[in-house]
């Protein structure tokens, strides 16, 4: 799996958390928490949904680390690698 | 055998329209189970049977418009009952008018697998004109739109209200919102004003706040989730509503009705969940009997209710029956809350974001994880004093999360 297909699947998640967001516009540096106004409990919807699409594990403390896109799928790209070897 | 009628969603609602079956005569059916939408005049509702059996039959026709109370099923239960007796949902009686919650329909279930939206049986369409919903045929023929040239978003692709809606403000690039979801935020902010007029008119509210040490609920969370997938993770949150579901059964004069000159206590604790909406709305559905609710089904409930009301999918049962409500700001909200209480219920607990604060504890200084929780009541049935001893109550029961 690669970045871009990392990226789609997080963006697919990101518009079932937060539908009437127009995800095409969104701006993969900002905090998405601002930039789609959603909180901690729909935060935990996208966790969620991520962990079931590809399978790693994301603890708690890592949420940090998936606060913009990008981060997001280096991220999970980094998990996956790691899962892989 | 029992009938299912149709269901009042409210006090204002004498009639809704069936624009969908999601049974057919034959299905085995159990209490809970979405088995219709019914499309009232604030948007399309998903209708839960309050029966287990079989349907034995249809008695109401795709699109048809029938009063509060009318049969639309008839089922086969497994214990028959004197026959004649029906047993269909009982109407709500009208204690929340103007629940906000009534300002969403049904949308198309999100295609993650996370979802606990029942398996739904599809019917076949009626076949040769689009299939749409009353409010949209009127809507697009105001506007002269071709309801063939529309992709429906509704149950099984019907064309629903929005979607219509969706057509005529599609052309501005301004619109920040990109599809529709099922919430007519218009109509949900008439619901809103309609209510919180209500309240104020009608409700002398006091308030009362309360800052509690939640340094134990957030470590006790911490260890607890570390070892857990994310899908059994606990919030803060879901430790504030039972806290308050738990105090609320012990307090009965936070946890009922006021109707007609008159309180009434309610024998269950149904929390409402206020919910804030997207771009501007606000909805608070129903938990059932949270009291009695295991933490850990409590935290799924809240995800899967707040996860469904901001995508506008919410269900009969959840409608109109809280007993007191719950707001929680979260953690980009500020300090506190002093909230609205929606009539006829008697009180409202609102809960701050979490601060870290200089505190002392056992004569130190220390940082502290607190929060400030607020309570609006009902100075009709309860005064201070007895406010004052269920919010301390509330925040006694935080002390101990592994508790709850």
């Amino acid at each position: 799996m690669n970045e871009a297909d990392i990226r789609t699947i997080l963006q697919e998640e990101l518009g079932n958390v937060a539908p009437e967001m127009d995800l095409q516009k969104l701006d993969s540096t900002a905090d998405l928490r601002e930039a789609l106004d959603i909180d901690s409990m729909d935060f935990l919807n996208f966790v969620v949904a991520v962990h079931h699409r590809l399978g790693v594990d994301i603890p708690e403390l890592d949420y940090p680390k998936l606060i913009t896109l990008d981060r997001a799928v280096t991220y999970l790209k980094g998990k996956l690698e790691v899962s892989k070897s | 055998m029992v009938e299912f009628r149709m269901p009042s969603l409210g006090a204002d609602m004498e009639a809704g329209t069936l624009v969908e079956w999601l049974v057919k005569p034959g299905d085995q059916v159990k209490r809970g189970d979405v088995v219709a939408v019914v499309e009232t005049q604030k948007g399309a509702i998903e209708i839960e049977v309050f029966e287990t059996g079989r349907i034995e039959q249809i008695l109401v026709d795709l699109n048809s418009k029938v009063p509060v109370g009318t049969p639309l099923a008839r089922i086969r239960t497994g214990l028959e009952r004197k026959a004649g007796v029906a047993v269909g949902p009982v109407p709500p009686p009208p204690r929340v008018a103007e629940t906000p919650a009534r300002a969403l329909r049904a949308a198309p279930p999100p295609s993650q697998p996370a979802t606990t939206t029942p398996a739904i049986v599809r019917v076949p369409g009626a076949g040769g004109r689009a299939r749409a919903s009353p409010a949209a045929r009127r809507l697009a023929e105001m506007h002269s739109v071709d309801l063939a040239t529309i992709t429906g978003s509704g149950p099984s692709g019907a064309i629903i209200r929005a979607d219509v809606e969706y057509r005529l403000v599609a052309a501005p690039a301004s619109v920040e919102t990109k599809r529709p979801t099922g919430l007519n935020l218009d109509a949900m902010r008439a619901a809103i004003a309609a209510a919180m007029a209500r309240s104020k008119r009608e409700i002398p509210h006091y308030y009362l706040e309360h800052q509690v040490d939640v340094t134990s609920c957030e470590q006790w969370l911490t260890r607890t989730n570390a070892s857990r997938p994310p899908d059994e993770r606990l919030l803060m949150a879901a430790l504030a509503a039972k806290s308050v579901a738990l105090a609320a059964r012990r307090f009965t004069l936070f946890n009922g009705f006021y109707n007609d000159g008159k309180y009434q206590a309610a024998s269950a604790v149904h929390l409402g969940i206020a919910i804030a909406i997207r771009g501007g709305g606000l909805a608070a559905p129903a938990l059932h009997d949270v009291d009695q609710m295991p933490l850990d089904e409590l935290m799924g409930r809240m995800r899967d209710l707040v996860q469904r009301t901001r995508a506008g999918r919410i269900r009969s049962s959840e409608m109109s029956d809280s007993t007191i409500t719950v707001s929680s700001l979260g953690e980009r909200g500020v300090e506190a809350v002093h909230g609205v209480i929606y009539p006829p219920q008697v009180a409202l607990v609102g809960f701050g974001k979490v601060v870290a604060r200089p505190w002392l504890v056992d004569g130190a200084i220390g940082p502290r994880s607190v929060v400030t929780m607020t309570l609006a009541a009902d100075h009709r049935v309860s005064d201070g004093h007895a406010g004052a001893l269920f919010l301390a109550e509330i925040g006694k029961l935080l002390q101990e999360p592994e508790k709850l």
